[in-house]
């Protein structure tokens, strides 16, 4: 144990164990032409609502089934599953977030062919999902009418990670002076030419053009996979 | 706060290093942290002297080099430094874009060694 300290090389990613499962994940995706579709958001922002109406609205004419990440609890995997489609809880214990490897096991067993859209519902928590990958194609956001316009803001890192923001709760927008050009532009100041759908799950506003969106870019996905 | 379990992986990947290159002792890990990590870099630091706790890597040091946000703007055609996390646009034109470079991140670099 002598000598001078040195500098050795290295270069390696500290989540390249995450990344890697998120990597074959996604590849069985592809290969299975399921589009796989995470959630993140606050808690109490209503993704668990949203989710809920989106299974329901969709199972007529697909096949679909969610994937519902929480600290404890089976609560949300029981409202989901309301809507009849296979629905498996992820219960994270202490840890704030999913990783890819949850999603893998939660997986197991499960025929993806079998499906067109698999939903990922993460941990409600607007810090710690941005650095996880899932292996999903589409990452929405959700922000609510009643938190406020400035949150993604606030939250800039995960506003950024995400391909789609869902405004929810828009029938109370009106109760709560919502101001949603604001949060328009907040969202877009974070992710410049963000696609952003407003939806109420309770009255159904909103959620035809976020369901045609989601059918176009699963027609979109099987095309492509059916080419390679 | 999962810079614990992130805290955790350095250890382990610095472990390992050491371990390959003939159980060598780690002095201090160089890590590369981009602002859009969603890591906060004092919950790091003090993520790491937890993790390191009974481990060969006990009283080695973390070295953090932050990495800002580098996107490209379309209009100039150049990567530019982003002035704030909160307006992703060049900040000589202020063309918005959603193109990143860097700030995402997060990778062990080096290792200084003592043999």
């Amino acid at each position: 144990m002598s000598g001078e300290p040195r500098l050795v090389e290295v270069r390696k990613n500290v989540l390249k164990q995450n990344d890697v499962i998120a990597r074959a994940l996604r590849e069985r995706f592809r290969e299975a032409g399921v589009l796989a579709v995470s959630l993140v958001s606050s808690p109490g922002s209503g993704k668990t609502a949203f989710l809920e109406k989106t299974l329901t609205v969709l199972q007529p004419r697909y096949r679909v089934a969610a994937l519902v990440g929480d600290l404890a609890t089976e609560n949300d995997a029981a409202r989901l599953a309301r809507s009849h489609a296979p629905v498996k809880q992820i219960i994270t214990g202490t840890v704030c977030h999913l990783e890819a490897a949850m999603v893998q096991n939660a997986l197991e067993g499960w025929e993806l062919s079998n499906l067109d859209f698999l939903f990922i519902e993460n941990v409600g928590n607007l810090v710690c999902p941005s650095s996880y990958d899932l292996g999903e194609d589409l990452r929405f956001v959700l922000l609510s009418v009643t938190e406020g316009e400035d949150k993604p803001l606030k939250y800039p890192t995960i506003f950024n990670s995400a391909d789609v923001a869902v405004i929810t709760k828009a029938d109370l927008a009106g109760a709560v002076e919502f101001d949603e050009a604001a949060a328009m532009r907040n969202i877009r100041a974070v992710r410049p030419g963000m696609e952003i759908f407003k939806v109420s799950a309770k009255t159904g506003a909103g959620m035809s053009e976020y369901l045609e969106f989601l059918g176009h870019r699963r027609a979109a996905s099987r095309s492509v996979a059916a080419a390679s | 706060m999962h810079e614990l379990s992130i805290a955790m992986s350095i250890v382990e990947m610095a472990q390992e290093e050491a371990e390959s290159r003939g159980h060598v002792r780690v002095q201090a890990v160089h890590l590369r942290l981009g602002l859009l990590t969603g890591v906060v870099k004092e919950a790091l630091l003090s993520s790491y002297e937890m993790a390191c706790h009974a481990t060969p890597l006990a009283g080695s040091q973390l070295l953090i080099e932050e990495v800002p946000v580098e996107v490209y703007c379309p209009k100039c055609e150049a990567p530019r430094q982003v002035s704030s996390i909160q307006w992703f646009c060049c900040p000589e034109c202020a063309t918005p874009t959603p193109t990143v470079l860097h700030g995402r991140e997060l990778e062990v670099v080096a290792l200084e060694i003592k043999e």
